[in-house]
């Protein structure tokens, strides 16, 4: 399936149904991305204002997902859905729930960044290692985003295998958390602000290399979860 | 505690066991009827193209297909119904559990026995609704009461209708409704014990309630027989079959598990069709 091929139906109404609904999805994918930015700026900057408008503004996603939701119930109790249409469809139910939650996890950075103050900042800088992850999961959220919108396989791929070093960033970040709360146990509360901003991050992630293995799912018709990445890849490049 | 995670354990088996199962493959089936090379035409029009295939016994293929694809014409040659019409020529071969139902010297009629026909319009015949289903049992000779008795009121329950005619089994066919009439047309054909009924649209002519109680009587009937199922209704297709054949402009483009045709078809004319795309 190629991203032309939702509107090939010989009911336009029912185009209209889906491409509306893509275009809800991708909606939510863009405010869910403004959001993963605002949180992991705030952070980074001790900027409590903008940790403050991401923990308020994340109803607006709610109410994506509600919406989108309504589209696809409406879309399967009118059209059945067969085939790629099928599939489309329960990939964006899937896609949505991923994009909420990443959307929780944004907030929960948020409030992370309003407890830890204006000082948060500096603190967060000492730990060189949560901007890189917070870089690399960015470019991982924008990715997949970028995958769905184009029903790339290869880009989804690529994106799934990026997900190995993040959780490797992840895991060195915790080591390099953990050392510091030994050194100085003073530092503990504050440190683990980080830590549970980290592991919201490495969890955004996780959710990104789904959405990429349901562009998979729509577009090649096969379900890659729990599957060995070398299986992933050869399905998402292979010609089928 | 070990207790509760070794149950969880097997439940887990048994539920992945059900999954791998739910996508059959057709060379695992027993198969009841194959289909060689064949091809059709009238006059000049050749309306079947190279049809190869196995339907497997005791269970439901669908054939689905925009009109003209050659879907009725196929499922006409399992009992041989084309050799009324002028000018058909058929050449290849179909075998009913190795036999070919083409050969010369095929008693027809017997044939007709082994392989019903249902059809989209309900056919009762203009006699009661016992004589109905009593009229393939008379044809063969039979003519036991208590035989033609024990056959009708069988015939009738294993199609749910049993209940609705039982008061009324002496009244004229005509007065059942068009639902009760087409079950009543698959009870006579199931009467005479077939081994494999044909279904042309049967539905298309029904309102919701009875093409789900036609539809259910389908899901039953294949543990005994083999069936095969003409439908431009996709979903009944989806519904009700086990296995489905998409045609198109009398060839056979695909021919699989009906889950496989319906999330993921290896064919794009597949597809289109059940999509409703422009192919």
């Amino acid at each position: 399936m190629k991203k032309g091929d939702i509107s090939q139906h010989i009911s336009s109404q029912f185009n209209a149904e889906l491409q509306n609904l893509y275009g809800h999805v991708t909606t939510m994918g863009a405010l869910v991305q403004g959001q993963i930015a605002n949180a992991v700026e705030a952070l980074a900057n001790g900027n409590v204002a903008l940790g403050e408008s991401v923990i308020t503004s994340d109803h607006h996603i709610n109410s994506m997902e509600v919406r989108v939701d309504d589209d696809i119930a409406q879309i399967i109790a009118r059209r059945q859905p067969a085939a790629t249409d099928l599939r489309f469809i329960i990939a964006m139910a899937k896609t949505t729930t991923d994009l909420e939650r990443m959307g929780d996890e944004a907030e929960r950075i948020g409030h992370m960044a309003v407890r830890m103050g204006p000082s948060g900042g500096e603190q967060s800088r000492r730990f060189v290692e949560i901007s890189r992850l917070g870089r690399n999961v960015q470019k991982q959220v924008s990715d997949a985003l970028q995958a769905l919108d184009s029903l790339d396989t290869q880009l989804a791929a690529r994106v799934v295998r990026e997900d190995e070093s993040v959780d490797r960033d992840f895991e060195s970040l915790l080591r390099e958390l953990i050392t510091h709360m030994m050194e100085d146990p003073r530092t503990i509360p504050r440190v683990l602000n980080i830590m549970w901003a980290a592991r919201s991050l490495e969890r955004i992630g996780d959710r990104a290399r789904n959405i990429c293995e349901y562009v998979i799912y729509i577009v090649k018709g096969k379900d890659v979860r729990h599957t060995s990445l070398e299986d992933l890849e050869r399905e998402a490049n292979g010609t089928s | 505690m070990r207790e509760s995670q070794s149950t969880v354990t097997s439940m887990a088996a048994s539920l992945f066991a059900e999954n791998t199962r739910s996508v059959r493959a057709i060379s695992d089936e027993d198969i009841a009827i194959t289909v060689e090379d064949l091809n059709l035409f009238y006059g000049d029009t050749q309306a079947l193209k190279s049809i190869n295939m196995t339907i497997p016994a005791g269970r439901v293929t669908a054939f689905i297909g925009p009109s003209g694809c050659g879907k009725s014409t196929l499922l006409r040659c399992f009992n041989r119904m084309n050799d009324l019409v002028d000018a058909c020529r058929i050449t290849g071969r179909i075998n009913l559990h190795g036999e070919d139902i083409y050969a010369r010297g095929t008693d027809v009629a017997e044939l007709r026995r082994r392989i019903g026909m249902v059809f989209q319009k309900p056919n009762p015949f203009p006699k009661t609704v016992y004589e109905n289903v009593a009229y393939g049992l008379r044809l063969q000779g039979v003519s036991d009461r208590r035989v033609l008795d024990e056959v009708v009121e069988r015939s009738l329950k294993s199609v749910a209708l049993w209940n609705e005619v039982k008061d009324r089994l002496n009244s004229n066919a005509f007065g059942l409704s068009g639902g009760q009439q087409q079950r009543l047309v698959i009870a006579r054909a199931i009467a005479i014990e077939p081994e494999v009924i044909l279904l042309d649209e049967p539905t298309s002519a029904l309102d919701p309630i009875s093409t789900a109680k036609i539809e259910e009587l389908v899901s039953e009937l294949k543990e005994k027989y083999t069936i095969m199922i003409v439908t431009h209704n996709m979903q009944q297709a989806a519904r009700v079959s086990d296995y489905t054949a998409y045609m198109y402009l009398g060839k056979l483009i695909e021919f699989d598990d009906t889950i496989n045709v319906f999330t993921n078809p290896s064919e794009k004319a597949t597809e289109d069709y059940i999509t409703g795309r422009h192919g």
